[in-house]
């Protein structure tokens, strides 16, 4: 399945029938050293770009926004259990941030495949 | 100019490297209209002669509380505050530094508030602290909204033995942020009568202990009462001294705990500048408004200190921060723990008792005046009496005999109806020749 | 490379643990009377939870902070070119006068007849800062700028109530170059923040604040000179804009160092702005405070100013100053406040010191204050604009003037492996405090200098002449000197992200005494 980005530097991969979202290399190599997550709740109902979480370094927070509308199904337990460390060691991996069961699929089809979110991210 | 040391020639070779002529070139862009010309009208400048002289006439036309026999307090006490805390407090290195933003050169303030936030927290017996708020007030108002923030709940319900200047603080501060602020009607002896409002919209219930008329209360039931109900225990004081002597609002429950420190290390000065003290349970610290130091270690592996979970502050978080404070009561922080260093536990016990002692005196005292009655049961150093006819004239009149008496319960709170009610304190200032003639000066005032 | 010495101090820098790795319940430094066995009257609710505050005696505690203090740089120490924060020189008489037993030991609900020569203190403050700004009002209470930003805001949107429009006007523009404390107060006192973004020459364009006028404007919160060292030139016009509108104009009063005796905050139509003490009036910053932020109010919010307030009596022609503590009090004048913004009447204190710096400059001074600021800080644009970028400095061989602080970036060292953060610990290393970094954040890589007019010259140059050195040592490829930097200051760099993953934020007994103190020893 491939990877969508967004310009906010989440990312969302269906797997089966839920997306699963997280922030970009590039957004994880800006912030630095995470020191904080903040994922929503399972169950909780969020709009595409509608703040959904928080990430911060030591210096800086970021607002992490719903890259596609629909309902958290799930969110990931190393970052509950505080090990940060995996946010900065795997952004596109194990350090995925929250799971959402989307309300509308077109909308993944918007968002920007590897090769355009790769040269959005050169122009920076 | 003594405090400016450009000369006029520095100034001409300063513009000329510059590349300009004037320097009303270096403010081109201000209108043309605004430029002033003319020097503004105020008098000139002045030597320290006549600055000293002329600041020297205006503080001689107020009476200092120690030319008087003086129990006032109602939200600021008269502690002796030890010489050493003013020579530590003027030293250039505390004094003019700023805040601790590079912490390699600023050890000497961080570990001082890191000595700070350890003794609030253990004198309130609390988790945390921060690195402290403006005033009592202001951090009683910080102490409501945090509160919403954690419970997203919109109601706040006060006590009616809260400081009234606490109480408009909050409100004015709440409000605006579209919460409700509900206020008691003024009691001295019912703090748990806010239990009563509970309900599943209450963020906080917001208490006082001493309170306002200086009774005591165990906020323990209060506080059950209060979690029972989702909502927070809110514990503020305007007397810290008497926590060397009473039960802690920490150790009763409270989620979190607010007041005034100036009692420690700070002098009266008019009402400020004075340090907030602020506490909170560990869960809570993301919505803890206000700086924090923390410990780390440096590159070499030495144990040293930062301001640390700055993200919850306005300079990252900007609208989203958990505040809007920046600069805070830094110096007056360190004059809190510099006084309570010397103090020690030991030293603590013994003046909150001192306290205490002669508080009891002067109720005795007072009690013995025909027509006076002391209102307050419980209590550490600060009591309400009723007092035959108006407080405020009662008052008025002591003075006039160099008597501070108190504060008319009618000035703090005009809508209370409690025009007959004074609020008195003693402290370890009062000697029992001050006792006597408080007790004296009422007598002759109530014939 | 430096010596370890047996001790862990560095020659007269001493290692100091904490009060509660070596004090103990039993130590002091009081002698109090001994109490007399009174029984209590606290009805069963006597402490039973542990104290456990460490003592010292009185030699103990005062080599204690002394050792802290020498950790510590300062003011009086050097050059402290702290980008929007004013660190000038913080005159003594200003802290002799302050503790005159006549202000300093004066309780603040003492009967008005006692305190005279306190109101008169705060009338004569308040006439000054009324008469510089140009203003006919000014609320004394708010403790700090953010304080006093608040209390414009709410006497803003007071005065919006009062002409039935709090509902409606909820917007706010805030420019993208504002100081954190701007937005984090629109929003606390109820508002919504839009922000207007940064243009590349840092200024606020009257087009964009038109752009975003509309019925449910409150108003505009502006800093002028901006957080990027410049004056707004389009100030006056942006303001009647916002006035046209039907908004209200915010002005924060960071900078006004720079203008101050030079310029009238009211010929430019703003309608509230904080001072603050702390900055422009040289009241000490103390290590992050205690501040004062009295606001300045135009005559349309000067009805909404908070109590408490002075009012003029006279009686028996005697003029007398009072208190107005509650609303009540004001019925008949017209004047409505919003509220209370703290206990009592504000920072005395800083009233006191504020009004001696005054009185020293006089008119003549504080003007002088403002030029002298301004030209030290663009004869440091002069010196260091071939050595660094300075974004809004002008073209190459021209002087595009800043205010009272100038700004450069980064953009020049970076490409070389050096950043802000590493320029600016190197130059701890050289005994200075650094530059202020990364803001504003609408330049990357900001270093907003600060030098304030306390400076002298040859201190300008010494500074300038480091910074240079700094520059050439980055063309060299020395980049390592910057990454380990600072090697000489009392630490080297401090670990901010373990500092905030594990909060440890107070002494515990129990906490390995033994082991920190290792710490602080090695």
């Amino acid at each position: 399945m491939t990877t969508r980005y967004t310009k906010d530097h989440e990312w969302v991969r269906m797997e089966g029938d839920v997306a699963v979202v997280g922030i970009t290399t590039y957004a994880a190599e800006q912030l630095g050293d995470v020191v904080y997550a903040e994922l929503p709740a399972e169950g909780a109902t969020f709009a595409q770009g509608a703040d959904m979480a928080v990430v911060e370094s030591a210096k800086t927070a970021s607002d992490v926004y719903a890259p596609i509308s629909g309902v958290i199904a799930g969110a990931n337990d190393a970052i509950k259990n505080e090990k940060w460390e995996i946010i900065n060691h795997s952004p596109q991996g194990e350090g995925w941030f929250v799971k959402i069961r989307p309300s509308n699929k077109a909308e993944l089809d918007a968002l920007m495949d590897e090769a355009a979110y790769a040269n959005y991210v050169k122009g920076l | 100019m003594r405090y400016l040391p450009l000369t006029n020639t520095d100034r001409q070779q300063m513009l000329s490297l510059i590349g300009t002529k004037s320097i009303d070139d270096l403010f081109v862009d201000v209108p043309k209209h605004a430029l002033l010309k003319d020097l503004v009208d105020l008098p000139k400048k002045q030597g320290e002669i006549e600055v000293h002289r002329h600041m020297a006439r205006l503080a001689e036309k107020n009476t200092p509380a120690g030319r008087t026999a003086f129990f006032l307090g109602g939200g600021a006490y008269r502690h002796h505050v030890p010489a050493t805390v003013d020579h530590i407090i003027q030293r250039s290195e505390f004094l003019t530094a700023y805040t601790p933003y590079q912490p390699e050169i600023a050890q000497g303030t961080l570990q001082a508030l890191y000595e700070f936030q350890s003794q609030v927290a253990q004198l309130l017996d609390m988790e945390v602290s921060n690195a402290s708020m403006y005033d009592g007030s202001t951090a009683c108002a910080e102490a409501a909204m945090m509160a919403a923030r954690v419970t997203k709940r919109k109601k706040i319900i006060f006590s009616g033995g809260v400081h009234p200047h606490y109480i408009d603080t909050a409100r004015t501060a709440c409000e605006a942020l579209g919460l409700e602020v509900v206020a008691l009607p003024a009691a001295i002896d019912d703090e748990a009568a806010v239990s009563k409002h509970l309900s599943a919209d209450v963020a906080a219930v917001i208490v006082q202990s001493p309170n306002v008329f200086g009774t005591i209360t165990d906020l323990t039931k209060i506080a059950e009462a209060a979690h029972g109900a989702g909502s927070l225990m809110v514990a503020t004081f305007t007397e810290c001294v008497s926590f060397g002597l009473i039960e802690p609002p920490g150790a009763m429950g409270a989620d979190i705990v607010c007041g005034e420190g100036q009692s420690i290390g700070n002098a009266l000065n008019f009402g400020g500048p004075y340090v907030g003290l602020f506490a909170t349970k560990e869960k809570f610290i993301r919505q803890m408004p206000g700086r924090v130091c923390g410990e780390t270690l440096d590159a070499d592996g030495k144990r040293g200190f930062v301001l640390t979970l700055s993200t919850r502050e306005q300079h990252i978080r900007r609208e989203k921060a958990t505040s809007n404070i920046c600069t805070n009561s830094g110096l007056c922080q360190l004059a809190w723990t510099v006084h309570m260093t010397l103090l020690g536990e030991q030293g603590l016990r013994q003046l909150a008792t001192l306290n205490h002692e002669r508080a009891i005196e002067l109720a005795d005292a007072l009690g013995r005046v025909k027509g006076v009655e002391v209102l307050t049961k419980r209590f550490f150093n600060e009591i309400a009496i009723r007092v035959p006819g108006d407080a405020q004239k009662v008052v008025d009149a002591l003075a006039e005999k160099g008597v501070i008496g108190g504060v008319a319960m009618s000035r703090l709170n005009p809508k209370a109806g409690m025009y007959d009610l004074l609020i008195t304190c003693a402290t370890e200032m009062n000697t029992d020749k001050d006792i006597a003639a408080y007790v004296a000066a009422l007598k002759a005032v109530l014939q | 490379m430096i010596t370890q010495t047996t001790s862990g101090n560095r020659g007269l820098l001493q290692a100091e643990p904490l009060i509660f790795e070596t004090g103990h319940a039993t130590g002091t430094g009081v002698d109090l009377p001994a109490p007399k066995g009174t029984a209590n009257k606290l009805g069963g609710l006597a402490r039973k939870a542990a104290l456990d505050l460490p003592g010292f005696s009185e030699p103990e505690t005062m080599r204690h902070f002394v050792r802290l203090s020498q950790k510590n740089y300062a003011i009086d120490l050097g050059l402290f070119p702290l980008g929007s924060c004013t660190m000038k020189h913080n005159p003594r008489l200003n802290e002799r006068t302050a503790r005159f037993e006549g202000f300093a030991d004066i309780h603040p609900l003492q009967p008005t007849a006692t305190i005279q020569g306190a109101l008169e203190v705060m009338d004569e403050l308040a006439h000054w800062l009324c008469t510089l700004s140009g203003m006919p009002a000014v609320a004394l209470s708010p403790k700090a700028g953010a304080h006093g930003e608040m209390c414009g805001m709410l006497a803003i949107k007071a005065a919006l109530e009062a002409r039935g429009e709090g509902q409606t006007r909820k917007r706010v523009l805030v420019p993208e170059s504002a100081h954190g404390t701007n937005p984090a107060t629109a929003v606390a006192a109820g508002f919504i923040v839009d922000e207007i973004p940064a243009r590349d020459d840092g200024r606020v364009h009257l087009d964009d604040v038109v752009a975003k006028l509309g019925s449910d404007v409150a108003g505009i919160m502006m800093t002028n000179p901006n957080t990027c060292g410049l004056f707004e030139p389009e100030i006056k016009r942006i303001a009647d804009a916002i006035h046209e509108a039907g908004g209200y104009f915010y002005c924060d009063g960071a900078n006004y160092n720079a203008i101050v005796g030079r310029v009238r905050p009211g010929d430019l139509g703003v309608d509230a702005m904080h001072i603050n003490l702390h900055k422009t009036f040289s009241t000490p910053h103390g290590g992050g405070g205690p501040g004062a932020g009295p606001t300045v109010l135009s005559a349309a919010l000067a009805p909404y100013a908070p109590l408490p307030q002075i009012v003029i009596e006279k009686s028996g022609g005697v003029r007398q100053l009072v208190f107005a503590e509650h609303e009540a009090e004001l019925a008949g004048t017209g004047r409505k406040p919003f509220g209370r913004m703290c206990a009592f009447h504000g920072q005395m204190g800083m009233f006191t010191r504020a009004l001696t710096y005054m009185l020293s400059h006089g008119s003549d001074g504080l003007r002088q204050v403002a030029e002298d600021a301004v030209l030290n800080a663009n004869y440091l644009l002069a010196r260091l604009k071939p050595h660094f970028n300075a974004p809004f400095g002008g073209p190459k061989n021209e002087h595009a003037p800043c205010m009272h602080e100038v700004l450069f970036d980064d953009s020049s060292i970076k490409p070389k492996g050096v950043e802000t953060i590493d320029m600016a610990k190197a130059l701890l290393d050289e005994g200075y405090h650094p530059f202020t970094t990364y803001f504003p954040l609408v330049v990357h890589g900001a270093m907003l200098i600060e030098p304030t007019e306390t400076e002298p010259k040859r201190e300008l140059d010494r500074f300038a002449d480091v910074m240079i050195a700094l520059a050439e040592r980055v063309n060299a490829g020395d980049v390592e000197h910057f990454k380990q930097a600072p090697r000489l200051a009392p630490m080297r760099r401090l670990d901010d992200t373990r500092a905030a993953r594990q909060p440890k934020l107070r002494w515990r007994r129990g906490d390995n005494g033994a082991e920190a103190a290792k710490h602080a020893a090695e």
